[in-house]
């Protein structure tokens, strides 16, 4: 029996690799990788068993984006954008009725959710809402001017932040579950940009209505910290590992192809060449530790909310993603012109426009200032390596 | 800091000492802390308006807020918040916040 990761692997080398460069080329949903990755059930990996899912471990999880990303970075993006949802719900929806009914409902018809975090009036500033929840009786309705929902178009259900009621201030926050039937979508704005192109993050007006116990009941701010926020930056960074470590491969055929050419004399790319895996290296690392870090602090709800915790979460985020481009841009040396030329088997065009999207997709400098801020009053910790 | 590891036997004379110190009341305690949430807390109501049990959160304190807070509390009462108490729940209501200080005000004094 193969885990997710296995499946994983042979959905990237196969239908996404055959695709990634025309969904690049289109900024076009990877909808073929999508059906094989439904058809192997592999979108609910990380559902536990009693609600039909595989059940897998967040290791498992991280390494099936990392083999996505590997031949598709959309492909791995999208999908590690899904998990990260399915996260929030198995870790938080699990005491409730409608959330405990939904995932079921998104194993059995292998759901692809999607997220609306961002807002016009808000900016990158996830932690703030405009909109709000409004209550009446049993149901809400809600409106959300969403700059960025990706894969909009696809997502069976989108998980939105909102302020809890309309009396709220802007920082108390709640996620809601919005069914993609009980929404209606006008697109205000369609992605054209340098990499990413096939998440195919699109903006749009949000208008949606359902039952009050659609709403997570944990304030988003607990969930953020606790799921949302150290699961997107480990399977983000899984992902850009993927990338990186894609150009690294290519790189280290072309190194081999230039030294049978010559044999006798190791190709004075091949410098570059280590430097690029020192620095793959060091990225896995960093995302091998977040992980084991976040299954240590699972275990210990005091540690999960702590300071030292949020610190390293965030800068993981920031060091991976300076790591994916440095990684990239070695391996473009390694390769020279057979990398820079997007018709050779040496083509990183993809690669780096994919990886440039790292360091912006919640900015670093927006994470490094939270940081500082939060160093002001930080403690050395006290679990293990602290 | 030193007490914690004195022999677990010294125990009853401690909380003896402790309690020949006078220790602020509830009340003004919780005076104290809505000053400090005034100056320091960014809330979007008035503290003074704000019962000891309500949900600072509700009232627009933010993980950013948190931080000016701590350190108006660490200035105001003269104590150390520990790792161990550097999280949401501590900052979540003026109650939480006062058992927070206390506990530390009686180690201080101990």
């Amino acid at each position: 029996m193969n885990g997710p990761s296995a499946q994983a692997r042979a959905v990237g080398a196969g239908v996404a690799a055959a695709h990634a460069d025309s969904v690049d080329r289109d900024a076009r949903f990877p909808a073929e990788a999508f059906a094989a990755l439904r058809e192997r059930r592999l979108l609910s990996a990380y559902v536990p068993a009693e609600f039909g899912g595989a059940g897998a471990s967040l290791f498992e999880v991280a390494a099936a984006c990392h083999a996505l990303a590997r031949h598709c970075g959309s492909t791995g993006m999208i999908f590690a954008m899904h998990q990260i949802q399915v996260a929030c719900l198995v870790h938080h929806g699990r005491d409730d009725a409608w959330h405990r009914a939904f995932l079921a409902r998104l194993a059995d018809g292998q759901l692809l959710l999607g997220s609306a975090t961002t807002e016009a009036e808000t900016g990158g500033d996830i932690r703030n809402s405009v909109c709000a929840v409004r209550a009446d009786g049993d149901r809400f309705t809600l409106a959300k001017n969403a700059s960025v929902i990706s894969y909009g178009d696809q997502s069976d259900a989108i998980l939105v932040t909102a302020r809890r009621t309309p009396d709220s201030p802007s920082s108390d926050q709640v996620l809601v579950v919005v069914a993609k039937e009980d929404c209606r979508l006008e697109k205000t704005s369609r992605w054209d940009a340098l990499g990413m192109r096939g998440t195919c993050s699109d903006g749009y007006r949000l208008e949606a209505a359902g039952e009050l116990g659609q709403v997570m009941p944990l304030p988003y701010a607990d969930l953020s910290a606790r799921t949302m926020l150290p699961v997107t930056h480990i399977l983000w960074s899984s992902v850009w590992l993927g990338i990186a470590a894609d150009a690294v491969g290519r790189a280290r055929a072309h190194v081999r192809a230039e030294a049978r050419r010559k044999p006798g004399a190791t190709p004075p790319s091949a410098l570059r060449l280590a430097e690029a895996t020192a620095r793959l290296q060091q990225m896995k690392a960093v995302v091998l530790t977040a992980i084991r870090q976040y299954e240590l602090a699972r275990e210990t709800p005091d540690l999960l909310g702590s300071l030292s915790f949020a610190t390293a979460m965030g800068t993981l985020k920031v060091t991976t993603s300076e790591l994916a481009m440095e990684v990239v841009d070695r391996a473009m040396r390694t390769c020279g012109l057979a990398g820079y030329r997007n018709d050779t088997p040496y083509s990183l065009g993809r690669h780096l426009r994919d990886a440039q999207s790292a360091a912006l997709m919640i900015g670093n400098d927006r994470i490094m200032a939270h940081t500082a801020n939060q160093l002001l009053v930080q403690r050395d910790g006290s679990g293990p390596f602290e | 800091m030193q007490r914690d590891v004195w022999p677990t036997d010294a125990g009853t004379t401690n909380a003896g000492l402790a309690m020949t110190i006078p220790l602020p009341s509830d009340e003004s305690l919780a005076e104290d802390i809505r000053a400090v949430l005034a100056e320091c807390g960014g809330l979007a109501v008035d503290p003074g308006r704000l019962a000891p049990e309500d949900d600072l959160y509700a009232a627009g304190l933010t993980s950013h807020g948190c931080v000016g807070l701590m350190l108006g509390l660490e200035e105001r009462f003269e104590v150390e918040f520990p790792e161990t108490l550097l999280n949401r729940r501590t900052f979540e209501s003026i109650a939480a916040i006062r058992d927070a200080v206390r506990g530390l005000l009686v180690r201080s004094a101990a």
